[in-house]
């Protein structure tokens, strides 16, 4: 059955900001933003250039390069590529550097008050 | 021309099937109601009935996940657009993938972490309640119409191919029967029981497209380029290789590409009924592979479509397509009767149908909840009200949203599908995703910014459509009468997303309000670490 209210409660004495100030907490926060937004930025810089040539480099993708395949669908295809290859190197990042950590900070805020099920069996209910 | 184009496809010999599609839809219907009727009786808390209990596994949700994506939209209205316009369609599914990357590396785990139901749970996490929840519902609500209008439309064209009704009240009564079925499964199974629906539709799509893909290739001795060269000679144009067919006639209508390139691909991650499903998984790393499975399906797809398109364009014909009942969006339904014959074009309309459906059930739970929840719950009885009212309000929603639905696909029918779905990505994109960034990211952000941010994008989109080419002053305006369009692009997205941004960031500097650090902290807390995340339910 629902747990919501007992979640809520768990949670309540737990002074974040001092978590939040914490040096693991940090580097969790940095591993983090260090990866996704250079990757973000890259990703989109990848595919707004490729939206712009598309656009008004029509000539250059036309360029038959294989019997009937241009640049443009060698371009488009490459995009797949890369998201792809985004996608396995964010998971592989994650299980590496991001999950331990986070998994760490989680115990040992909630260690005190869950038992291995979820539930609330003492302290920390205000 | 007629004469380069295989005169395999008979239209009018489509309707003799209709008895086989209709069997195999049924048969379709069939077998999910027997699997939402199963998966409801579990349906006991708000958890439930909106969350599936939590219970899904990541690969489950992944699917689908690409079960609500992969819409009528992506197969029917990619394929048409590939098959007449070549290159220029093949682009909507590169936005409509790399946009996942947003929503993996950006949003997904972090939204996991720290809502419960909807999109407004985060945007007013750490803001004040009230208005922003007004504000995210809203803009909920309006995202879902737009895309159920697409879906409806695309009711209405498959069904007048694959029926021969080209009446508009034959058309209408179609609509009628997918909504009232529509609204069964929301109503009967909640979040568990369209879960299920999606997950079994994403396979039979995937699938189906999978064989018509092998069965093209193996026509042209799974030779690309064999493929590409036969579909330029059937259109008589070797442009329909390359990019701008469709774009690249003026400046204009480049500048408005751009817009489409931008809206699709920051449209994804705003997504209200995509957002929803990542509540749908025990823990934010089964939502990372929620997402990743996605990402996985809905490339390999998109690869289908491309294939598809082209093979479309090469063995059915443009001319054959457009003058076809149902217009581009008959492309794969005639591609499917030209290699498989009735069979196979009962099976792909059949699942094309199914999809329709699966969407539209998505949406509207989507929809119902955010109303439920955020506006009566939270708004209106002021979080007072038990769980059993709100689901009770949720199901009654369900009913209004459906009958909406019924009527706005009514009206919306025979719009490309593709390009209306681009369409509730532009107002998705400008009206939540600037809030969900600064809310995730940015520490000094307030209501203030989200209130501006949402309504200003929201506003922006809304407006920008009305007086564009899609409403009034051109041939396939919804108003082809009247011309009141005063912005010249089709799609919002290059003014209103960048507008949102900038309206998010200078409400926040003006406020003179500053938002609980307190709040602030444990959001982000709880986002990164899953402290305190929403747990699965327990049965």
């Amino acid at each position: 059955m629902g747990n919501e209210a007992q979640n809520q409660d768990a949670t309540a004495s737990v002074d974040f900001r001092e978590v939040q100030q914490t040096e693991r907490f940090k580097t969790l926060r940095k591993r983090h933003r260090s990866f996704v937004f250079p990757m973000a930025v890259v990703f989109l810089l990848w595919y707004f250039a490729y939206v712009l040539l598309a656009d008004y480099a029509v000539g250059f993708m036309s360029i038959k390069v294989w019997g009937n395949i241009n640049v443009g669908l060698i371009l488009g295809l490459l995009q797949f590529v890369t998201t792809f290859g985004i996608t396995a190197w964010y998971v592989s990042y994650s299980n590496r550097k991001l999950d331990p950590i986070a998994a760490e900070i989680r115990n040992e805020i909630e260690g005190h008050e869950f038992d291995k099920d979820g539930n609330v069996i003492s302290g920390g209910v205000k | 021309m007629n004469t380069m184009v295989p005169a395999a496809v008979n239209v009018a010999a489509l309707k003799d099937t209709t008895l086989l599609n209709m069997g195999i839809f049924a048969l379709f219907v069939a077998v999910t109601m027997v699997i939402v009727f199963r998966a409801s009786r579990n349906n006991k808390t708000a958890a439930d009935y909106y969350a599936a209990g939590r219970s899904f596994t990541g690969s489950q949700n992944g699917t689908a996940i690409a079960g609500d994506y992969l819409s009528a939209a992506s197969f029917l209205g990619i394929t048409g657009a590939i098959a007449i316009n070549g290159y220029d369609g093949f682009l909507y599914s590169i936005g409509f993938l790399v946009a996942w990357l947003v929503a993996l590396l950006l949003v997904a785990e972090l939204l996991r972490n720290t809502g419960k139901f909807t999109m407004a749970d985060v945007l007013s996490f750490r803001l004040r309640q009230r208005p922003v929840r007004i504000a995210a519902a809203l803009s909920t609500l309006a995202v879902c119409f737009f895309y159920l209008l697409a879906q409806m439309a695309g009711a209405g064209s498959l069904i007048s191919l694959l029926l021969g009704i080209s009446d508009w009240g034959g058309q209408a009564l179609v609509i009628i029967v997918v909504g009232a079925l529509m609204i069964m499964y929301v109503l009967i199974g909640g979040m568990k029981g369209t879960t299920w629906v999606q997950i079994i539709k994403a396979i039979l799509l995937i699938a189906g497209a999978g064989v018509m893909t092998a069965m093209v290739l193996a026509i042209y001795g799974f030779n690309l380029s064999s493929l590409l060269g036969s579909a330029a000679e059937a259109a008589n144009n070797p442009a329909i290789l390359n990019p701008g067919l469709q774009y690249g006639k003026t400046e204009t209508s480049k500048l408005d590409f751009m817009s489409l390139g931008l809206a699709l691909v920051l449209g994804t991650a705003a997504l209200p009924h995509v957002l929803m499903r990542f509540y749908t998984v025990p823990t934010a790393k089964e939502a990372r592979k929620s997402v990743v499975w996605a990402i996985w399906l809905i490339g390999l797809f998109y690869l289908f479509t491309l294939v598809l398109g082209y093979g479309a364009a090469a063995l059915v014909g443009a001319e054959t397509i457009k003058s076809a009942p149902g217009g581009v969006n008959s492309a794969a339904p005639l591609l499917a009767f030209h290699l498989g014959g009735p069979l196979l074009l009962g099976f792909i309309s059949a699942v094309a149908f199914a999809t329709i459906l699966a969407v539209v059930a998505g949406l509207t739970i989507t929809a119902a909840a955010s109303f439920a929840h955020d506006i009566y719950a939270n708004v209106i009885s002021k979080g007072k009200a038990d769980a059993t009212t709100e689901v009770k309000v949720a199901r009654r929603t369900v009913v209004v949203i459906g009958v909406l639905a019924i009527l706005g696909g009514i009206f919306a029918n025979g719009q490309n599908v593709a390009f209306l779905v681009a369409l509730a990505f532009a107002v998705a994109a400008s009206a939540n995703l600037p809030t969900i960034v600064y809310s995730l990211f940015w520490k000094k952000f307030t209501t203030q910014g989200a209130v501006w941010s949402m309504y200003g994008g929201l506003a922006a989109a809304i407006l920008l459509i009305t007086f564009s080419p899609v409403v009034s002053g051109a041939k396939t305006s919804m108003i082809p009468g009247a011309n009141f369009a005063l912005f010249p692009l089709s799609n919002p997205g290059i003014v209103s997303i960048p507008l949102a941004f900038f309206l998010g960031w200078l409400g926040t500097v003006l406020d003179k309000r500053r938002e609980d650090p307190a709040k602030q902290a444990e959001m982000e807390v709880r986002s990164l670490t899953g402290v305190g995340a929403e747990k699965a339910v327990d049965h």
